[in-house]
């Protein structure tokens, strides 16, 4: 049990000292000064520029900037939705994996251009080698290059005074991709693969069963199936870029995906590293650590309540597993508790910090499976993707989404003591309010409506794994992955289904673009005022009450949104459960 | 202008698209069949040319004589080899843990386990023993669930519990660091040792 208390103390410790020096690195990429990788990385950034013909210094208004990523996103979902279609013709698939139907390719594309990773096939069978390299691998990399590009367009937004321009997206862009998400892929992928992550073109080997196993009807079964596949490449930018999407069906639950503590120590840290740098990034590059260390002591003090919460009823388990008490749940020469859906390897503490952790991220990747939560503990991890995935939440996407909930904080906070109310040194008016608004509302809107309306239609039954008030949970839970953008399931859940596919779809693409543009208007007007001098009646947005109260809009928005579906859910489960 | 920006976005797609997908994937797959051949290809054990598995995916096993890893959700329809005879894979349950037909799956599994260990019967089963895994395919369980099989191994097999308990230490993995991750044992390994394959 201690051992277990240590473990999560130090994922939580190492995350911290990793993600400060990462953050001035970033800082510093995104400003365009020199790093380390400078010499190396230059020349190739010069050539990419050169191609294009793009000028630096050029410039561009949020809505030039919207339209870049519209369009970069649109190519994207036509070349992968095309792809994802036509993959049975395509080279490189010794699995001879078939083309996907329309609704399956238009889901999973979308899915991949959003940075959610929901995935309604699973990767051995379902996506040949080029689909999962040329096709998937690269949206990996787009779409969370994207989303940390419009963060640093709206932080320009606060710092720039009497202008109306925001940032190059290309430039953003291209340096994202060269300077910071390749360069850790390279060092994460090495690392996985010396651990045995498989990565290799080869055709998937079949090897001896120790005991062949007899079917009902006969038929002797002697062979295992063992998947190949250049899988750590993906996986590396799968956890960095909170896209979360595995390249087996069981993601870093699966053995070649994730075999060892080392393994899953470095993708499990990968999937909140760059989203909490991005914090310390903030800080340096508004001119003012505190604001930074806020955002990021509001997001971690949610992080950590979630994690005990969950920690404590896994390690509980159910008495329906303890069987009166026959079963051994305790932690004595094992991790015990609540191991169903769980690897042995990973106990407890590593299966419940990566949970919150990916959750809490919009990531979407699970080393253990979620379904088989406690109703508590699946409760906690649905709600932190339910507030809207701002308690790290995506790369960039999180961040912005936690300054739309600061705008909206500070003017709550205006309102109450009577004052114009500011934002790092901006005046907060009604455009911004409803510009933050949007954003903090696109999530729960798209949940609510869409499990609202699937809850409605009879044959969403046949897709449920499970009875009662846990099936409704596995509903609920579906439709808070794709408003969240988080893409990871209660995966009893069947869900490649023709409506399921089409309404995941089209609550992915709101909840990723609305935010997003949303957050990009309002960045463009803040770039155009003038800052107005802090006096001592200025509302501190670096203090613990600030903290205290950013929290609380969280908490209450999120709740409010949510606590009638929740009581439906896992909170029915969990009383039927002990009663 | 916004003609313009739409090559623009074309044209960075095409780059990224090579760079990411095709320069990127490659030369991670040269670095590791370069430097981690075995650990990139899957770690098969391979011993006198025949293909015993890999270390990293579960197998099920049933007799008294061989050491039993998690409960497994055995799948024989997902893939099948290249004369069509089907080849077994595993799934994860996916079960809430709270329900009532998961309490009687669990008494059925305990009821199994009494049943062949008699010896340990007073002793309470370790969970990893009645609990599916996440992968479905998980190769280790815990220190606590291979020594509670000690016995029923060594009686099936007419060894001594001393030469299982050996066995089983050699292919006990200890945590990363002593902090990290859990202590397991690999079933795989253990079994293909207590045949005399590996040694």
């Amino acid at each position: 049990m201690l051992n277990t208390i240590i473990q999560y103390t130090l994922y939580l410790v190492i995350l911290i000292l990793l993600a400060i020096p990462l953050g001035i690195y970033i800082g510093k990429v995104m400003d365009g000064e020199k790093v380390l990788l400078t010499k190396l990385v230059a020349p190739f950034e010069k050539l990419i520029y050169r191609i294009l013909h793009i000028d630096r210094e050029d410039d561009m208004s949020w809505k030039r900037y919207a339209a870049c990523i519209l369009w970069i996103s649109g190519v994207s979902f036509v070349v992968l939705f095309i792809m994802l279609m036509l993959q049975g013709f395509l080279p490189l698939n010794p699995a001879k994996v078939k083309g996907m139907s329309w609704h399956l390719a238009f889901n999973t594309a979308i899915s991949f251009i959003t940075n959610t990773n929901w995935q309604a096939y699973s990767g051995e069978t379902g996506a040949s080698y080029f689909t999962q390299m040329i096709g998937l691998t690269v949206q990996n990399f787009v779409s969370a290059a994207v989303g940390i590009a419009v963060l640093f367009a709206v932080i320009r937004g606060f710092i720039r005074t009497k202008k109306d321009k925001i940032g190059n997206f290309f430039v953003d862009f291209t340096r994202i991709i060269l300077y910071i998400l390749i360069p850790m892929s390279v060092i994460v992928s090495i690392f996985i693969v010396s651990q045995g992550v498989v990565q290799n073109f080869h055709t998937y080997e079949t090897v001896k069963l120790v005991e062949p196993i007899t079917l009902e009807d006969g038929t002797v079964v002697t062979e295992e199936m063992v998947p190949m596949g250049p899988a750590a490449s993906q996986i590396a930018i799968k956890q960095l870029g909170t896209n979360g999407g595995g390249f087996f069906g069981t993601n870093s639950a699966f053995p070649l995906e994730n075999p060892t503590a080392l393994s899953n120590l470095i993708e499990m840290l990968s999937i909140l590293l760059i989203p909490a740098a991005l914090c310390f990034t903030f800080g340096r590059n508004v001119k003012d650590a505190k604001q930074g260390r806020a955002i990021f002591a509001a997001m971690f003090t949610v992080l950590v309540i979630a994690l005990i919460s969950v920690a404590v009823s896994e390690q509980f388990g159910t008495k329906q597993l303890e069987n009166g008490g026959s079963v051994n749940l305790s932690a004595v020469s094992q991790a015990g508790g609540n191991m169903e859906g769980k690897e042995a390897r990973f106990g407890m503490a590593s299966s419940n910090t990566w949970s919150v952790f990916t959750t809490a991220a919009s990531n979407g990747s699970v080393n253990a499976m979620l379904d088989s939560y406690t109703p508590l503990g699946g409760m906690v991890l649905m709600l932190l993707m339910q507030l809207g995935e701002v308690i790290f939440g995506g790369v960039g996407c999180g961040l912005y989404g936690m300054l739309g909930f600061a705008i909206l904080t500070v003017f709550i906070a205006g309102l109450m003591v009577g004052r114009t109310p500011e934002y790092l040194g901006k005046k907060i008016e009604p455009f911004e309010m409803k510009m933050g608004v949007l954003a903090c509302l696109a999530t729960p809107v798209a949940i609510l409506i869409g499990s609202g309306i699937a809850a409605a239609i009879p044959s969403i039954v046949d897709s449920l794994n499970n009875t009662g008030a846990h099936g409704f949970s596995e509903l609920l839970y579906t439709y808070s992955s794709a408003g969240g953008n988080n893409g990871s399931a209660f995966a009893g859940f069947a869900a490649d289904k023709l409506f399921i596919n089409v309404s995941l779809g089209l609550c992915m693409l709101f909840a990723r673009f609305a935010p997003m543009l949303a957050m990009l208007a309002a960045a463009g007007s803040l770039a155009k005022k003038k800052k107005v001098a802090a006096t001592s009646g200025t509302l501190s947005t670096s203090n613990f009450m600030f903290v205290g109260l950013l929290i609380f809009v969280i908490l209450l928005i999120g709740a409010l949104s949510f606590f009638p579906a929740l009581a439906l859910g896992p909170i029915a489960e969990h009383l039927k459960m002990i009663g | 202008m916004s003609k313009s920006i739409f090559i623009k976005s074309i044209k960075l797609f095409l780059i990224i698209t090579i760079i990411c997908g095709i320069i990127y994937p490659l030369i991670i797959t040269g670095i590791s069949q370069v430097f981690f051949k075995d650990k990139a290809n899957g770690s098969i054990v391979e011993v006198k040319g025949v293909k015993y598995g890999s270390e990293l995916l579960g197998q099920q096993y049933t007799g008294n004589e061989y050491m039993w890893g998690r409960i497994m959700n055995i799948s024989t329809s997902t893939f099948s080899d290249k004369e069509g005879n089907p080849v077994m894979y595993a799934s994860p349950s996916n079960k809430t843990p709270a329900s009532k037909e998961y309490k009687e799956l669990i008494a059925n599994r305990v009821k199994k386990i009494n049943e062949t260990n008699p010896s340990a019967k007073e002793d309470k089963i370790p969970v990893d023993l009645v609990t599916c895994s996440g992968s479905g395919l998980d190769p280790h369980i815990s220190v606590a669930a291979a020594d509670y099989q000690v016995e029923r191994i060594a009686t099936s097999r007419n060894m001594k519990t001393d030469d299982v308990q050996k066995i089983i230490d050699k292919y006990t993995s200890s945590r990363l660091f002593g902090v990290f991750g859990e202590k397991v044992v690999n079933v795989l390994e253990v079994n293909l040792a207590l045949d005399g394959i590996l040694k």
